[in-house]
C-alpha cells in the first residue's frame, strides 16, 4: 500500500536556513545540508527546501546548497523559489534536485510547466499554488503572497494538471503561520478535482492537523515549524499518525 | 572493478551518480559517460531512465551505436546490467506511453499506463511503497520483505514470463516493482532515492 509522506520543509536564504529545526547538538544550525541530513535521518519521506534570497546576486547559493545535500541524502529532494525557466530548472536538477516546485512561472506562463514537464518528466515538476479564500473561492496569489491575480485555484489547479505537472503543493495563506491546522476544506475541493497527488500546506501547529490533512486527501503534508521549534519530530509525527490508523512508513 | 552508468540524455541522473559514488566510496570506479568503447569496457552497467518511455528510446537512438554496444554487453557477453525506472521500461518490446513505441526487447512484454480504476487511484503513482518479494534476487541480499521503497511513474512493465519478475507492490494492482533475468536487473522504484535500504541495493549490484 502507498504510504502518505510527510515532508519537513526548510527555508533558505542566502544559502543559510533561516527556519528550520534548532537542535543544540547541531554543529551549524545554520547548515542546510546537515540540517536536511538530520530530517532525512529521521525519517523524513521527502525533503523540501524553499529558496527566499531576495538579491539577484544571491541566487546562485542555493545551487551549491543542492548539490552537497544531493550527495547526503538519499531521499527525494524538493527545491522551490524564485525559479523562473525551462533553464532554471535545468540547473536545480543537474545539482541533484529530483522536483523543483514552481510558483509565479507557473501562472504567468504556464508554457513553463508544460515544456518543463515535457523535456524533464511530469514526475520532478511540482506546481506550487497559494491560495486565499475570496467570497466562498479561493484566488491564488504569486510572488510569495504578495500579488493577487484573480484566478480561481481550483480552475487552475486542473489547468496545471493538463500542462503536465506532476504534483500540487497547496499553501492555504489563510492559514500559514497560524498554527491552527490546513485550511481543509481547499485541500478537499483541490484533491478531490484532480488525479494528480496533493500535498498539503500552511498552518500545521499539532500533530492532529497532520492527520487532518491526510483525511482530507492530501497525499502528503508538508510541516516547517512544527519541526523546526523542536516541538516534534518526523518520527514522532510518522508514530502519531500510524497511532491513527494512517499508513506511513517507519 | 568499473561500473559504468549510462549518460545519454534521459534527464536528471545525479542522484543516480550521488547514490553510486557513496556506495562506491572510491573502491569502485563510477563512470559516467556514453562513450561506446568505456562502457564495452565496463563490468557492470547501470541504464538510469526519467521522462516518458519514447523521449528515453529516442535518446538511446539519438547515440549512434549505443543500442548495439548495449545489446552485444547484455546478450552476449551477459554482463550485469541494472535498469533503473524507465531503464527497466525499456527492457520490454513495446512501450505505449505517448505513442507506440518500440524498445529493447530483451525481456518479452509490454509496457502500459497503470490502470487508475477510473480515478480512484492517483497517477503518478508517487512515494513509498513496500515491495512483495516473490523470488530470490541477487539485488535483495539482506533486503526484508516489506522493505519500502521510492516510487514515482504512471506507467508499468507487463512481461509475458511472469518468472522474471522478483517482486511487486500493491497500487491499483500487483505491479511489477523489479526483475532478473539472468545478467538482467531492473528496479521500477528508485533505489537511488530509497534512503540506507535503496543505497544496500546499489551496493548488492555492484557487488555481483
Amino acid at each position: 500500500m502507498l504510504k502518505n509522506r510527510i515532508i519537513p520543509c526548510l527555508d533558505v536564504k542566502n544559502g543559510r536556513v533561516v527556519k528550520g529545526i534548532n537542535f543544540v547538538d547541531l554543529k551549524d544550525a545554520g547548515d542546510p545540508v546537515e540540517q536536511a541530513k538530520v530530517y532525512s535521518d529521521g525519517g523524513a519521506d521527502e525533503i523540501c527546501f524553499l529558496d527566499i534570497t531576495a538579491s539577484n546576486e544571491n541566487r546562485d547559493t542555493i545551487y551549491d546548497v543542492v548539490d552537497k545535500t544531493s550527495k547526503k541524502c538519499f531521499v527525494p529532494l524538493t527545491v522551490g523559489g524564485g525559479v523562473r525557466s525551462v533553464e532554471d530548472i535545468n540547473k536545480l536538477l543537474n545539482c541533484g534536485a529530483d522536483k523543483v516546485s514552481i510558483n509565479t512561472a507557473a501562472v504567468q506562463n504556464a508554457k513553463v510547466v508544460e515544456d518543463s514537464s515535457r523535456k524533464f518528466g511530469s514526475q520532478c515538476i511540482v506546481v506550487a499554488i497559494d491560495a486565499k479564500r475570496n467570497n466562498g473561492s479561493w484566488e491564488i496569489f504569486t510572488h510569495g503572497g504578495r500579488n493577487p491575480t484573480g484566478i480561481n485555484a481550483l480552475e487552475f489547479s486542473s489547468k496545471m494538471e493538463k500542462c503536465g505537472a506532476g504534483e500540487l503543493l497547496v499553501t492555504s495563506m489563510d492559514k500559514d503561520g497560524t498554527q491552527s491546522g490546513y485550511d481543509i476544506d481547499l485541500m478537499k475541493k483541490i484533491s478531490s478535482s484532480v488525479n494528480i497527488p496533493v500535498i498539503a500546506s500552511g498552518g500545521v501547529g499539532t500533530l492532529d492537523h497532520l492527520v487532518d490533512g491526510i483525511k482530507s486527501g492530501a497525499s502528503a503534508v508538508l510541516a516547517a515549524s512544527i519541526f523546526h521549534y523542536g516541538t516534534y519530530s518526523v518520527h514522532e509525527a510518522k508514530q502519531y499518525l500510524a497511532s491513527k490508523h494512517i499508513p506511513v512508513r517507519i | 572493478m568499473n561500473v559504468t552508468i549510462v549518460d545519454y540524455n534521459s534527464g536528471n541522473i545525479s542522484s543516480v551518480i550521488n547514490s553510486f559514488k557513496e556506495v562506491a566510496k572510491g573502491k569502485v570506479h563510477i563512470a559516467i559517460t556514453s562513450d561506446l568503447n568505456k562502457i564495452k569496457s565496463s563490468d557492470k552497467v547501470v541504464l538510469p531512465g526519467q521522462g516518458s518511455f519514447k523521449s528515453c528510446v529516442d535518446a538511446l537512438n539519438n547515440i549512434s551505436g549505443l543500442v548495439q554496444t548495449l545489446n552485444d554487453f547484455v546478450l552476449i557477453n551477459k554482463k550485469p546490467l541494472l535498469g533503473i525506472c524507465v531503464g527497466l521500461q525499456m527492457f520490454a518490446d513495446v512501450g505505449y506511453e505517448e505513442i507506440e513505441t518500440k524498445g529493447l526487447g530483451w525481456i518479452s512484454g509490454k509496457v502500459s499506463k497503470i490502470d487508475n480504476q477510473n480515478g480512484k487511484y492517483k497517477l503518478p503513482h508517487i512515494g513509498w511503497n513496500q515491495i512483495n518479494i516473490l523470488k530470490d534476487s541477487k539485488i535483495f541480499k539482506d533486503i526484508d520483505n516489506n522493505s519500502h521503497m521510492y516510487f514515482v511513474h504512471s506507467y508499468e512493465l507487463v512481461p509475458n514470463d511472469k518468472s522474471v519478475v522478483s517482486s511487486t507492490t500493491d497500487y491499483s494492482t500487483d505491479i511489477v516493482c523489479s526483475v532478473e533475468k539472468e545478467n538482467i536487473f531492473g528496479t521500477q522504484f528508485h533505489p537511488e532515492k530509497s534512503d540506507k535500504i535503496g543505497l544496500k541495493i546499489i551496493e548488492n549490484f555492484i557487488n555481483l
